[in-house]
């Protein structure tokens, strides 16, 4: 019976939220074709962790447990998906697009000679076939793509495919200690100060743009966002000013992204930014400009100055969140 | 010490993209072209290489004979050579195909001691060939790079990840590719702009570098573009009016998130 492997991601030891997603989507296509999915899990005493990866549909997952593999190395995590990929004969490779999935991808689709769908939105099967949808030109267009004669590995978008519970517990197999030299070794973590949420991951993004007038104003963007639980991104203008780490870029040279809802606070909408947010689900924005094109993508919106707009919209919002 | 860089020329990103009537690509019609803006910040990292180490810069790229106008600017900003693959129509947009062919590229032109390359080439969005090309060459690589520095045989490299850095060291050879955040790329000076025509490009095709284009577009395929669409156009917004009573406004705006779009 064909499988699906399914990379999953942990970071010290826990699974990444966008990785379940990956797997609660591998199931549910192989459901519909008579596919099983298997799951590969490489990491430092993460052998509980794998068992419940069950519960997202994987039947069976492959544990490569080993000190060296606690954090991401490359080259080494390829070896382990090598060695779970000729255990089980995928017809196709999944992991979650995030920084690691489309750093790791890449060697592993040379590696295996596999063709890779990245960053995708959308998958079906049609006539056994994976037939992937991805934004291209940073979501100006889209694009259905396949793998061609070979299996494909799949990079999936986070936050786009829902992460689905209801599996049963998973059979886990250890894998032999992975071949092959470490050369590219992560050294040390540096943790953003302050913890903030990044926009690629977050389910809900604040975003300011020149319009909040100076750097000190991203305090109001800020307070917006921790009331939501939110991230916060910017445009591009601000970004090149120095108010705020590239990091935070939304748009077609920052992040790209797909987030349930986007709020924009003072961004005219410049066709390299509506192309990196407009896939959105819900996208609001407040800006003093009737006609800034930002308006054009938005479900939602106020024409009017932020700095008087989003302060009385804290102060509802804090009101509704503590009725409910 | 050499380095070199992989370059894609791409449309620029203030593009308005319209498909063409194969339904699979782009219409090119009004497109401007320009150097991916990611492989500008890989190109003046190896110009500041250069300039601390000596180390000369060879540009690579892969593409019809447009992209040989983004060699030119390249070795105006600083390159040294430039190195010109032509073809690339049939492979558009699969990644594994176009790193094989820079992958002998740099067999036929090389050895480097660095690649460089942007995270991706922006366009087709893969942010694959920098990796995959390590791959095939047996080299470590590290994408995303916002920091680097380049000692004596090694490297040490920061790489944006989601809420933070990760430090990564790497002997060299290695692969880097470029993030956002790396460095402020130059303008080229006139008299770089002057010197970079008189630079003789060194044009191959893919079967000079013992590589079968029509097989790596066509049976040998590993991503393909079947269709090409534009996303369906949002309408219908509401747009409140904020400017005489922004307060009652957010209100509403707030309420509507709530009850309508359910999205606070």
């Amino acid at each position: 019976m064909a499988c699906i492997l399914v990379f999953v991601e942990q970071r010290n030891g826990n699974i990444r939220k966008a990785s379940l997603e990956a797997l609660s989507e591998a199931k549910r296509l192989a459901s519909g074709a008579g596919w099983s999915v298997c799951a590969v899990l490489a990491g430092h005493a993460v052998a509980a962790k794998a068992a419940e990866l069950g519960a997202y549909g994987a039947s069976k997952v492959y544990v490569a447990d080993e000190e060296r593999l606690a954090r991401y190395s490359s080259e080494a995590y390829a070896a382990v998906v090598r060695e779970a990929a000729a255990k089980c004969a995928p017809s196709a490779l999944f992991m979650a697009g995030t920084a690691l999935g489309h750093d790791l991808s890449g060697r592993v689709a040379a590696r295996l000679g596999w063709g890779c769908l990245a960053d995708v939105t959308k998958l079906a099967v049609e006539g056994g076939t994976l037939v992937a949808t991805r934004p291209v030109y940073s979501g100006k267009a889209l694009a259905t793509v396949d793998g061609g004669a070979t299996p494909a590995v799949v990079t999936l978008r986070p936050n786009v495919f829902p992460a689905a519970t209801g599996g049963a517990a998973a059979e886990v197999e250890a894998l032999p200690q992975a071949p092959g030299d470490i050369r590219a070794v992560v050294k040390e973590i540096l943790a953003k100060e302050g913890g903030e949420l990044d926009v690629a991951e977050a389910d809900v993004i604040v975003s300011g743009g020149r319009g909040i007038k100076g750097p000190e104003n991203f305090a109001l963007i800020r307070e917006l966002a921790g009331l939501l639980g939110a991230a916060v991104g910017a445009s591009r203008a601000v970004v090149d000013a120095g108010w705020i780490d590239h990091a935070n870029q939304v748009g077609q040279t920052g992040k790209v992204v797909s987030p349930s809802l986007y709020i924009a606070c003072g961004i005219s909408g410049a066709i390299q930014h509506l192309a990196g947010m407009s896939s959105s689900k819900i996208i609001v924005a407040i800006n003093k400009d009737p006609d800034a094109p930002i308006f054009k993508v938005a479900d939602y919106g106020i024409v009017g100055d932020l700095f008087q707009v989003v302060p009385p919209l804290i102060a509802e919002i804090r009101k509704l969140k503590a009725e409910a | 010490m050499k380095s070199c860089v992989l370059m894609a020329y791409v449309p620029d990103t203030a593009s308005v993209i319209k498909v063409a009537a194969a339904a699979n690509r782009i219409n090119e019609a009004d497109i401007k072209w320009i150097v991916s803006p990611y492989d500008e910040y890989a190109l003046e990292e190896a110009i500041r290489f250069k300039e601390a180490k000596g180390a000369p810069v060879t540009v690579l790229t892969y593409g019809p004979e447009r992209a040989q106008q983004g060699l030119r600017e390249c070795l105006a900003r600083g390159a040294d050579a430039a190195v010109h693959v032509k073809g690339g129509e049939g492979t558009f947009g699969d990644a594994l195909a176009i790193a094989k062919v820079l992958a002998a590229a740099v067999r036929k032109t090389g050895p480097y001691d660095l690649i460089f390359a942007g995270i991706k080439g922006v366009g087709s969005d893969n942010a694959l060939v920098g990796a995959m090309v390590a791959e095939l060459l047996d080299m470590p690589h590290v994408t995303g790079v916002v920091k680097l520095e380049i000692g004596d045989g090694s490297l040490t490299a920061h790489r944006e990840i989601e809420g933070g850095t990760e430090v990564v060291t790497a002997p060299l050879p290695c692969v880097v590719t470029a993030q956002k955040g790396l460095n402020e790329p130059r303008y080229p000076s006139l008299k770089g702009i002057m010197a970079a025509k008189k630079v003789a490009i060194q044009a191959f095709a893919p079967a000079d570098l013992g590589l079968d284009e029509g097989a790596l577009a066509g049976a040998g395929a590993t991503c393909r573009w079947k269709t090409l669409a534009l996303p369906p156009a949002k309408s219908g917004g509401v747009i409140l009016k904020g400017e005489e009573d922004p307060a009652a406004a957010a209100r509403e705006l707030a309420r509507l998130l709530r009850e309508q779009a359910k999205a606070i």
